[in-house]
């Protein structure tokens, strides 16, 4: 179970196509699955294995590199505290502690519901607007408890339609267009551009 | 124009006076899209580079020594000349922004996605290939998105691709993403993460990109801010780019001032001409300490860097004068810590980031960096003992030989010792957790005395 | 004519190399030269852990950083890494050196648990060996260690314990790089890596035992060795493994007078220090319980039981005496064999008997012709720099492992180009630079087609480009190497002798290294053990001093002698170590053969279904018991060692020949191995001067050259046009775990043996409307359908179908039929 979808496979191979290597395309991929199943399944690894043609082994070498990458069902909701030490200085960890309290849980743990799974987590680029969190790495800036326990009723509501499910990162993806690709030089291939070696030689 | 008032979307970003290089856009709601960039002169940098020789180009970034913004401070154009004549030869740009502190190529990406475009097609006719992997970090979907977005546009308008603005110049950007790795931005481990790989670092030499890179081949790995330079500077020339800054560093860096300030943001500014103090201080810029208390140190150039204190406070944000003042300008990154900081807290803090984010690939910053963290925890949590101080130390000095770079003291009469720091690893990472531990005992070890002092002499409990 | 030759000797070195200073001291590396290997050469042993020196260097471990200034100033860096550069300064002994190591030492340890005592690895690790070395003694570290449930079985041989890892990336390195087996990898990140597989996809490599090997603490140990011994108890002796035919380099450990370890050992002309796992392991057999201890005679009811030797021996007199001529008396075997036994039995038979039907390959091997007369490589010479490769035969990595990873090394690291002309796509899957996989009947065809340049359309499966990209590099000036070996049991050896017809004839300097699969079967042939030679190859007709009775004409291979035993015209059948009712590809031809023969003679180590139906059996003595030597497919000579004592009552094979010999009232001449040796040497051409111990040779051994008088005749022969459309060609080939009876013995590689099914290529099978996996009918000519499971293979070319020999499951030899050049086989959904 939990193969990519039959859309998922032509999104792959659309992916693949852009690089001179098929294990390039590694990275992207473990995001579609995740996508598709909110993890990364065993199935899903061994599709992917196939699909650039390397062995799960590999796979699963490059996949538990990054943290991004979960292996187990998550929370609808990843909500990522930041306690850095730009956050930390304004109250990061406090608002750790207040969040595992407000949703019963520890960092790693995801609720009953279903609904969140909370991190401790490294800066993520948003120092000025300390203390901040991620949901499903959507950032949130310079929040207070009251600010914190109103994210989350609204997550619970319903009422935050821009932030998508664990595991869609960017909802625009890059598309090129038929015919508008330069080609992807291949590290086998030789020899300059055409139009650099036209325009270095005069 | 604006001043002094934050634009809404992307928070952080402060529209103060001052000469605009990369964030002159920054101001508009609709930054992001073709029609503004397009209706505020983007894309002329990279029409006229079209109408150059890939030579001269290259020569007028030589001249315009613009210094890579991702934290080495390398002259961009310099590193452009190491490619040896071999092809197929690849652009990577660096938009894996993570170094604890740092926050303006996000800004950057999500804002101004159209300059950073024209940046790297610049880049590509300047070194003479067609093939640029722009990697950003995974946790940043909407600068992937906004990146996206903008590829698509640009392709569908013949600005990227086959036959760029109906030239015969061809140029492919493929946006790629990570999945969560601080590691992933040392240059060489973004290259293994691009190959699909774990990102461990390779070791320079023999591994140096431009001769070595991406599947062995020519690559130049450039930052986001560095390319988001070029634009202006192929517009407008060289010598104009020279105006601002100061000669050894010309143009403007965009920094972003974090933690006890009374306005935290990110802000461009000129090189060389503008003090910490002023950056503090300055009523164009962070306005003050937050609450009007005391400075008690900062780290100047994100968290691997070794903090300053007061006595550095006059220093210009000049890399020559940082570097044998004993740290460095980095990222862009400045965290301002008041006298409410608590020192080991602050020191467990950072180095808590390097332990978690070592790639595993060396011992002494795999085993080393947690075995920091799990001393200081202890001293924390009430378990230290008087001898911790100096294994902390030496514990460091595994990591990055003695003696590390700090910052003068002058009231203890110590030396600053200039960065940058040695190390028996591959990268910079593990030596980065010895800065905040040095510069913590060294200048508060009371602190940490006093710690273990209040505490069972029980040990720890294993 | 034949020669030694020491084909290592270096050319003067006229190149001093690269003048640097080490402790002070000025010395000379070799262009090129790593600074570690460089100080190790100059007896400057600098630790380490993750460098090996037959993998790239990662510099990861840390362990081996060194002061070296180039001219900018002292600095630490890895000696794994860093090639020697002119007058570069190294201090292995400063502070900063020594601070360095015990720092990386000290951060090794902090999370090893110190287990010593129960570890495998205690007393030969270079952790342990380190940390007295170089160590504080006492830790720092008062933490909670990293833990991990305790071993774990990465697969049937291996298991892993992962507290005791310090991640130095060796095995996963030699998994990915060496193996090609990449199913074991570095999982996790920072403190928390580990190795690991995928969960539940086994580490399942032929190779797995060398990581083993080579994992600098005890974190990886072989299954077999567990807790068997401890290394103070180990007595080591260097051998030869004579589990096919590279020869590869071995240390056999005993303890207590059992072989409890094999390793290898680095040779740079064989095995580079890798074995797979068959050679690792095998020594298990040597104490199974299916060891034959003692004489055996079949009593009046037909049972064997035990007997004194020289009754035994008596009856074997008797047996070889009483058919009227030598041509009722048939000999198969004696590659398992060493080079004097060889020789002991080839003086008993041919020279005192004037037996000449005589073979030590059973129906899988090649023309002694081509084995004993075409020009030799070396496997140096075929892995140089720059080199071609024809692969005219097997998959190498089933048949010949050790010789594949060093082909797989070449390929991969120094350019070596291969043509694979296999029956079907070979392990080196993409690696090959032309592939062509002729089908059975058509491996003539498509190599006269490379020799003649008609390469511009596409013969078979095989197409233009292809084609002549193959040509380009057989008649191209890079030195062309062709490996030649049984690709196809069910494609006969004229039709191979063919093919080299045509090779040799498109590059007259090509050389040749003959694949055979069965250990000391150079030997063998060298020996004489084949029809129509005497020893170092010389004909019949020879005048060799002491082999009066030579054999006047030609005698019969391992197939004529069965067949003759069906026709009754033979009547005494000697198994050297050999096993006709399994092991012989037509089994119905040996069954029939067994039926008929009169007496049986089997000399051999263990019980096996022929030796079960042998009249006389003469319990032998095997590898690990006996001295003697190896050729291996090389020529190179090599010493095989006795390291434990033989059991019960089994005899060395020579000692049993001269006891044959002496009960017949002849004499072979010699009464000691020394005598035997000096015998070989004063009547085998190209073994005058060998030093059978191998010193005055170079570190790797003499090379007995094929430098013959005489060349293989050979010719080239017409494609074989299939028989109809409906018929699949049939390709049998052998796997590197079969029901051989040292496999089997061995407790732990018996289960490695899997089930054959018959494999077909995707669009035969779809045009025959079967799915894949599932059951059909297959029929050879008019015989009878067996049912067999039919799976669907892309390696395997259209028109032909596969099945490995001598599995469980689908048993080819039900197809194999002998006497035919190919064979059509009839696939039918049920
Ligand atoms: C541990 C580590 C992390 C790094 N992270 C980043 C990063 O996130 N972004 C970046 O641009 N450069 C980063 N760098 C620097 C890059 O290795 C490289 O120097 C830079 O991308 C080159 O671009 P530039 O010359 O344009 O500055 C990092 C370096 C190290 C050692
Ligand atoms: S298991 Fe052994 S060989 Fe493999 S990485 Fe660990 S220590 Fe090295
Ligand atoms: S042996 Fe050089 S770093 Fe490990």
């Amino acid at each position: 179970m939990s193969r990519l979808n039959e859309a998922n496979v032509e999104l792959a191979q659309e992916i693949i196509a852009r690089y001179p290597r098929r294990k390039s395309a590694l990275i992207p991929l473990l995001h579609v699955a995740q996508e598709q199943n909110g993890y990364v399944t065993t199935a899903a690894m061994e599709h992917l294995a196939e699909l650039v043609g390397i062995t799960p082994a590999e796979v699963l070498g490059t996949a538990s590199f990054y943290e991004m990458f979960k292996f187990e069902p998550q929370g609808k909701y990843m909500v990522n505290i930041c306690t850095n030490i730009s956050c930390q200085l304004l109250g990061g960890e406090e608002l750790l502690h207040h969040a595992e309290k407000t949703l019963g849980i520890r960092p790693g743990g995801t609720t009953d519901d279903g609904l969140f799974t909370l991190e401790d987590v490294e800066c993520m680029a948003a120092c000025t607007e300390a203390p901040c969190l991620q949901v499903n790495y959507r950032h949130e800036y310079r929040l207070d408890h009251d600010d914190f326990d109103t994210l989350i009723s609204e997550l619970r509501s319903g009422s935050r339609p821009d932030i998508p499910d664990h595991g869609t990162l960017g909802l625009v993806r890059q598309h090129i267009p038929d015919g508008r690709m330069a080609g992807i030089d291949s590290p086998e291939k030789t020899g300059s551009p055409e139009w650099f070696t036209a325009r270095s030689s005069n | 124009m604006a001043t002094n008032t934050y634009v809404p979307h992307a928070a952080g970003y402060v529209d103060n006076e001052g000469v605009k290089i990369v964030s002159s856009r920054f101001q508009y709601e609709d930054s992001y899209t073709l029609e503004r960039s397009l209706s505020t002169g983007g894309y002329e940098g990279m029409k006229k580079t079209l109408r150059m020789q890939p030579a001269e180009v290259a020569a007028v970034v030589k001249d315009a020594v613009l210094l890579g913004r991702g934290g080495a401070g390398f002259p961009a154009g310099v590193k452009w000349g190491f490619m040896p004549p071999v092809w197929p030869r690849y652009l990577v740009v660096n938009g894996d922004e993570s170094e604890p502190g740092t926050y303006k190529d996000r800004l950057l990406m999500e804002r101004d996605p159209h300059q950073l475009i024209e940046g790297c097609i610049i880049a590509c006719f300047a070194l003479g290939l067609n093939t640029c992997f722009l990697y950003v970090r995974g946790e940043m979907p909407v600068a992937q998105e906004r990146i996206a977005e903008a590829l698509n546009d640009a392709y569908a308008a013949g600005l990227v691709g086959k036959n760029i603005d109906g030239t015969d110049v061809s140029i492919d950007i493929v946006l790629h993403w990570g999945a969560g790795a601080y590691i992933v931005g040392e240059e060489t481990a973004l290259i293994e993460s691009l190959e699909g790989n774990r990102g461990m670092p390779r070791l320079k030499p023999p591994f140096f990109p431009a001769a070595k890179g991406l599947y062995m081949k020519p690559t130049i790995v450039n930052n986001v801010e560095t390319l988001a330079n070029l634009p202006w500077i192929i517009t407008n020339g060289a010598a104009n780019f020279k105006e601002y800054g100061s000669e050894k560093s010309p143009g403007t860096r965009l920094l972003a001032i974090s933690g006890h300030v009374k306005r935290p943001g990110v802000y461009e500014v000129e090189q060389g001409r503008v003090s910490f103090r002023e950056l503090f201080y300055g009523h164009n810029f962070c306005g003050g300490i937050k609450d009007d208390n005391d400075l008690k140190m900062f780290i100047p150039g994100g968290g691997s860097a070794p903090w300053f204190f007061e006595e550095q406070l006059d220093l210009l944000l000049e890399a020559g004068d940082v570097g044998p003042a004993g740290s460095m300008l980095g990222s862009g990154a400045i965290v301002v810590m008041d006298h409410t900081t608590d020192a080991v807290k602050a020191c467990l803090r950072v180095v808590r980031f390097f332990a978690r984010e070592s790639c595993g690939k060396c011992t002494p910053c795999r085993e080393g960096t947690s075995w920091e963290e799990k001393i200081l925890q202890r001293i924390l949590d009430g378990h230290g003992r008087p001898e911790d101080i100096d294994l902390l130390l030496e514990v460091g000095a595994n990591i990055s030989p003695s003696p590390y770079p700090v910052a003068a003291a002058p009231e203890s009469g110590l030396e600053a010792v200039p960065f940058p720091p040695k190390q028996t690893t591959i990268c910079p990472l593990g030596p980065s957790s010895v800065a905040p531990i040095t510069s913590a005992i060294r200048r508060f070890r009371p602190e940490f005395e006093a710690k273990i002092a209040a505490v069972s002499p029980v040990g720890a409990g294993a | 004519m034949t020669a030694t030759e020491n084909p290592e000797s270096a050319s003067p070195e006229t190149n001093p190399g690269v003048p640097f200073t080490l402790n002070g001291v000025e010395f000379h590396a070799n262009d090129g030269e790593l600074l570690i290997d460089a100080a190790k050469r100059h007896g400057v042993h600098i630790p380490h852990f993750c460098y090996h020196p037959r993998m790239t260097p990662v510099g990861m471990c840390r362990m081996c950083l060194v002061e070296v200034d180039t001219g900018r100033g002292a600095g630490l860096q890895p000696s794994c890494m860093l090639p020697v550069t002119p007058n570069m300064k190294v201090n292995t002994e400063s502070e900063p050196t020594t601070k360095a190591q015990d720092g990386v030492l000290e951060l090794l340890l902090i999370n090893h648990p110190l287990d010593c005592p129960v570890c495998d690895k205690g007393g030969e690790c270079p952790l342990q060996d380190n940390a007295y070395a170089f160590g504080p003694g006492e830790s720092r570290f008062v933490e909670e260690k990293r833990h991990y449930e305790k071993p774990i079985p990465i697969s049937d041989l291996v298991y892993l314990d992962r507290e005791r890892c310090i991640l130095c990336d060796r095995c996963t390195r030699f998994a990915s790089e060496v193996a090609g087996d990449p199913l074991i990898h570095f999982i996790g990140r920072g403190a928390q890596t580990e190795v690991n597989t995928f969960p539940e996809h086994e580490f399942s490599s032929y190779f797995s035992g060398n990581t083993v090997q080579i994992c600098p603490v005890g974190a990886l140990t072989a299954k077999p060795y567990r807790f068997a011994a401890r290394p103070w108890d180990l007595s080591e002796t260097e051998s030869t493994s004579m589990v096919d035919s590279t020869g590869a380099r071995v240390a056999l450990h005993s303890s207590q007078d059992r072989l409890v370890r094999i390793q290898g050992v680095d040779s740079d002309a064989t095995n580079w220090g890798w074995l797979s796992d068959k050679e690792r392991f095998i020594y298990e057999a040597t104490d199974s319980p299916e060891r034959l201890t003692e004489p055996l005679v079949r009593d009046g009811s037909g049972d064997a039981v035990p007997t004194r030797w020289n009754n035994a021996v008596k009856q074997v007199v008797e047996a070889l005496a009483r058919p009227s001529d030598p041509r009722r008396i048939g000999v198969i075997g004696g590659a398992r064999l060493t080079l004097e036994s060889q020789y002991a039995w080839a003086k008993l038979l041919k020279g005192l008997g004037a037996v000449d039907n005589i073979d030590a390959q059973l129906g899988d091997g090649l023309p002694a012709e081509l084995v004993l007369g075409l020009p030799k490589a070396t496997i140096d010479s075929a892995c140089q720099p720059g080199g071609v490769v024809v692969l005219l035969g097997p998959d190498l990595k089933e048949e010949l492992p050790t010789l594949y990873l060093r082909l797989r090394h070449a390929i991969q690291f120094d350019g070596v180009s291969l043509v694979e002309i296999s029956p079907r796509v070979t392990s080196f899957g993409d690696t090959v630079a032309a592939r062509l996989n002729p089908l059975p009947g058509a491996t003539g065809q498509i190599a006269k087609a490379l020799a003649d340049g008609m390469v511009g359309t596409s013969i078979g499966r095989s197409s233009a480009e292809e084609l002549s990209a193959a040509h380009k590099l057989l008649i191209s000036d890079r030195p062309v190497t062709v490996i030649l070996g049984r690709g196809n049991l069910a494609e006969s050896t004229d039709i191979i002798a063919s093919a080299v017809a045509s090779l040799r004839r498109a590059n007259p300097n090509a050389k040749f290294l003959t694949a055979l699969r069965r250990g000391n079967v150079h030997g063998a042939l060298e020996m004489g053990l084949t029809p129509g030679y005497l020893p170092g190859a010389q004909p019949l007709s020879a005048a060799v001093d002491g082999w009066d009775m030579a054999p006047r004409s030609r005698g019969l291979d391992t197939a004529g002698i069965l067949k003759s035993a069906v026709n009754g015209t033979l009547d005494t059948l000697v198994l050297l170590g050999a096993d006709p009712l399994t092991d012989f590809p037509d089994s119905k031809l040996a069954a029939a053969a067994f039926e008929r023969v009169g007496t049986v003679i089997s000399v051999d180590t263990f019980m096996t279904a022929s030796t079960g139906r042998a009249d006389v059996v003469l319990p032998a003595a095997m590898f690990g018991e006996v001295d003697g030597t190896f050729l291996n497919l090389e020529g190179r000579i090599s010493p095989v060692q006795a390291k434990v004592t033989s059991p019960g009552q089994t005899r060395a094979d020579w000692m049993i020949a001269a006891e044959v010999a002496a009960a017949a009232g002849g004499d072979l001449g010699f009464t000691t191995l020394a005598e035997l040796r000096s015998d070989i040497a004063a009547n085998v051409p190209g073994f005058s001067d060998v030093h059978w111990d191998r010193t005055g040779h170079g570190a790797d051994g003499p090379v007995i050259t094929g430098i013959r008088s005489w060349e293989p005749t050979l010719t080239e022969t017409a494609p074989i046009p299939p028989a109809d459309d409906y018929g699949l060609r049939l390709v049998v080939d052998r796997k590197l775990w079969d029901n051989g009876t040292m496999t089997l013995a061995a407790a732990s590689l018996k289960g490695q043996v899997g089930d054959a099914v018959m494999s077909v290529s995707p669009a035969d099978l779809a045009r025959l409307r079967i799915p894949s996996g599932n059951e059909a009918s297959v029929a050879v000519g008019g015989g009878d359908a067996r049912t067999v499971v039919v799976m669907s293979d892309p390696r395997v070319p259209v028109g032909a179908a596969h099945v490995p020999f001598h599995l469980n499951g689908v048993d080819a030899s039900d197809f194999l039929v002998t006497g035919q050049p190919v064979i059509d086989i009839r696939i039918q959904a049920l």
